[in-house]
């Protein structure tokens, strides 16, 4: 199953390092991963992507705990979140067709087109990976594509804070 | 306040921090540490031949005494061959502090002369780390060092220290931090009432009990808590390599070893029991034997500090997370108040356990068979070495064969008596361990059983004990053959012993040991055995190197069975259980 952990860890030099390293060491994937400094800037809250069943899952969340740099561990799953993901896709698309489709596409998905030459357009998407999915499946066989996605974000859904 | 150099604060935080001893080697990056060291009395410094020697011997002496251990090593060489060292502290949770000094900071990245990237390379071997960038920064990372290190689950912390912050000419205010906190780093202690009241509810209404003890009882100093809880039950306990010594082992309620090369009783009554109590151990796989086929009918209870230890291997039906000595000093006073009159009928459980014991012990009958003429048992050294230092010398090993002959042989009656690497399975360790152990206790007795495998991986260490006068015993089980790597190709590969005999290679032990100013001596009959071993430990102020020639055919039994349950054990070469 699918997993998407919440981690708020001190904003210190080898604190990522850590985390990344206790995934390769104990045979854990990471899916998606961002990293940011949160509003308070001595702090770092960090989303990643992972599968596995629950005891993995469990184990995961303990061993992130114990990062001594760690101050909480959150399995967003476990509970309602609300996740998102940022999408940029340069296309190339050089006919009235073609670009046709593509806008088509941007409307269906509340994209954006953020960037746009005679043969390509740039286009922005936010959402939640399955989206991001679907329109790369919509709009791949119009032209050659490079995409760039940001990894999940999550946050709980509710009155809970990461940090209380 | 007085203003100190980099150096010199490093030096000042040992000595606040309580530290009398660091073992070390010097080198480049950290020469202006070491004259810091050298102009002060507080702090003593013990030179060794190797940095691995370093950290384990800074571990030794953490095992032995309980308190943080500290090693000093230069940057580059000087860190990654403390690198072994660190794992196997870490492996088996002993608190360690590692100061390594670091290229200038300015070359950091450069691929400078003796640079290694020492976060990097020890990170998955360390409780936690600290690159210190600042001098203003030190006193503060060393005193979250120790405080890291040994609270919580103990382990290795690293500091590394770029030799420019260390510079003698800049000076700055210091003052010891003292007391630490830290909003990311706040290990329970406490375990959780309502989970022991469930697990005491449970444990004193089991018919087919048992206490399975492991290090973490000993290194959270809960060996007398253990032992009253255990006595009061009257509960059978069997406790992990690491935690031998943690309950007398010459108490009738210890059925000794448990695992891979546990007793029989003990691991056929883990298997057969209603309620197992782990109590800081980890359900390790020299323990479990196959994990689908473990403890079929038991309900367990899993007393850790470390909550990754719980349900990591074996689900545990009631989790404790905290310390040993807490949980075990409540679960006690609990079971003290319950009553247990009417429901606490174990003695057909108990009767069971001594018909396994009268069966298949190897302290009920020698199960193996017996010295004579030049025929050496290594079973019988160990049995001798008891006998000769009544049960009472701390006893540090190697890994392998003998490593197992002294865990079952040698009856440890009391915590951190018995020092090994059981986690790691470091070979070369014992040798310098017994060094630490031997600072630590100038008047005991330090045995360092070991094999002519493992000896040969520090040896040079022979020289750091003279320079130190640490008069330790080697009492050298020489098979001349890798033995547990013998043994496993005897039973795995058709007896093809691919590189594990020594053939006429081994040094002349006696004449090496007398190179280096000790004492060497020869056994090669049974019946020298005992007179030689008396001799051995009547030269207190000498290192004595005992070479002692063993059978070399000789297997550790019981040996569970690749795959099997926990009782599934080959008995001898020929028998299984």
């Amino acid at each position: 199953m699918r997993r998407i952990i919440s981690v708020l860890m001190e904003n210190e030099s080898g604190a990522l390092s850590r985390v990344v390293g206790l995934f390769s060491q104990r045979g854990y994937n990471i899916d998606t991963l961002t990293v940011a400094p949160t509003d308070d800037e001595s702090l770092s809250r960090l989303t990643l992507t992972t599968t596995g069943d629950s005891r993995m899952a469990e184990q995961i969340v303990k061993q992130l705990h114990k990062l001594i740099d760690t101050l909480k561990v959150n399995d967003l799953t476990q509970g309602s979140f609300v996740e998102r993901e940022l999408m940029l896709i340069k296309i190339t698309a050089s006919n009235g067709d073609s670009r046709a489709e593509i806008m088509r596409c941007i409307e269906i998905f509340r994209g954006n087109i953020v960037d746009v030459t005679a043969a390509t357009f740039t286009i922005q998407l936010l959402g939640d990976s399955d989206k991001l999915d679907a329109f790369l499946g919509a709009v791949k066989h119009i032209g050659s594509i490079e995409v760039v996605r940001s990894g999940v974000l999550g946050i709980a859904r509710g009155d809970k804070f990461l940090r209380q | 306040m007085e203003k100190l150099s980099g150096g010199e604060i490093i030096v000042s935080a040992l000595r606040d921090a309580g530290i009398q001893y660091i073992w070390g080697y010097p080198g480049g990056a950290a020469l202006h540490i070491y004259d810091a060291l050298f102009r002060q009395e507080a702090v003593h410094h013990l030179l060794v031949r190797h940095e691995q020697a370093a950290v384990h011997a800074a571990d030794g002496f953490s095992r032995a005494t309980g308190m943080v251990g500290t090693a000093l090593v230069t940057s580059g060489p000087g860190a990654t061959n403390a690198i072994t060292g660190i794992a196997t502290a870490y492996m088996d949770s002993i608190p360690l502090v590692v100061i390594s000094g670091q290229v200038p900071l300015h070359k950091i990245g450069q691929d400078a002369f003796q640079e290694t990237d020492m976060i990097g390379v020890s990170r998955p071997i360390v409780k936690h780390s600290f690159l210190v960038t600042r001098t203003e920064d030190i006193a503060a990372a060393i005193a979250k060092a120790y405080y890291i290190a040994s609270t919580g689950r103990p382990g290795p912390v690293v500091v590394d220290i770029p030799k420019d912050i260390t510079d003698p000419s800049y000076k700055i205010p210091y003052a010891w931090p003292g007391v630490i906190n830290m909003r990311s780093y706040q290990p329970a202690e406490k375990g959780h009432r309502g989970q022991i009241k469930r697990a005491v509810k449970k444990l004193v209404e089991a018919r087919k009990p048992i206490i399975y003890s492991g290090g973490g009882v000993i290194i959270d100093n809960a060996s007398d808590h253990l032992t009253k809880l255990v006595r009061e039950l009257n509960y059978p306990i069997t406790s992990t390599l690491m935690g031998l010594g943690a309950f007398p082992g010459t108490d009738p309620l210890f059925l000794g070893m448990l695992g891979m090369h546990g007793t029989y009783e003990a691991n056929a009554a883990m298997h057969e029991a209603d309620v197992i109590l782990a109590v800081g151990a980890r359900f390790d796989d020299r323990v479990t034997n196959e994990l689908e086929k473990f403890c079929p009918d038991a309900t367990i209870i899993h007393v850790d500090i470390d909550p990754t230890s719980v349900s990591k291997n074996i689900d545990a039906h009631i989790p404790i997370v905290g310390g040993c000595s807490t949980v075990l000093r409540e679960m006690l006073s609990l079971v003290k108040k319950s009553n247990r009159d009417n429901n606490c009928d174990t003695s057909s459980w108990w009767k069971k356990i001594n018909q396994w014991r009268d069966r298949y012990g190897i302290y009920t009958a020698p199960r193996h068979a017996a010295s004579s003429g030049h025929l050496i048992k290594p079973q019988d050294v160990i049995r001798v070495l008891y006998d000769v230092t009544n049960g009472d010398a701390f006893v540090t090993s190697d890994v392998g064969q003998h490593q197992m002959f002294a865990a079952q042989y040698y009856l440890f009656d009391k915590p951190r008596q018995w020092i090994n690497s059981g986690g790691l399975g470091t070979m070369g360790f014992g040798l310098p361990a017994a060094m630490g152990v031997q600072l630590a206790f100038p008047e005991a007795d330090v045995a360092c059983v070991t094999g002519e495998g493992s000896i040969q991986m520090c040896i040079q260490e022979l020289s750091t004990c003279t320079q130190h006068r640490l008069p330790i015993k080697i009492i050298n089980l020489n098979n001349s053959a890798l033995g547990m790597v013998r043994q496993w190709q005897d039973m795995n590969y058709s007896g093809r012993y691919a590189e594990s005999l020594y053939e006429d290679s081994l040094p002349d032990f006696v004449a090496l040991a007398e190179a280096y100013g000790h004492v060497g001596m020869r056994v090669q009959r049974i019946n020298e055995l005992g007179p030689m071993m008396e001799k051995c430990f009547s030269l207190k102020d000498r290192v004595v190197f005992m070479d002692i020639l063993v059978d070399p055919e000789e297997h550790v039994y019981p040996m569970q069975v690749p795959g099997g349950s926990m009782r599934d054990l080959w008995l001898n070469k020929n028998e299984k259980s």
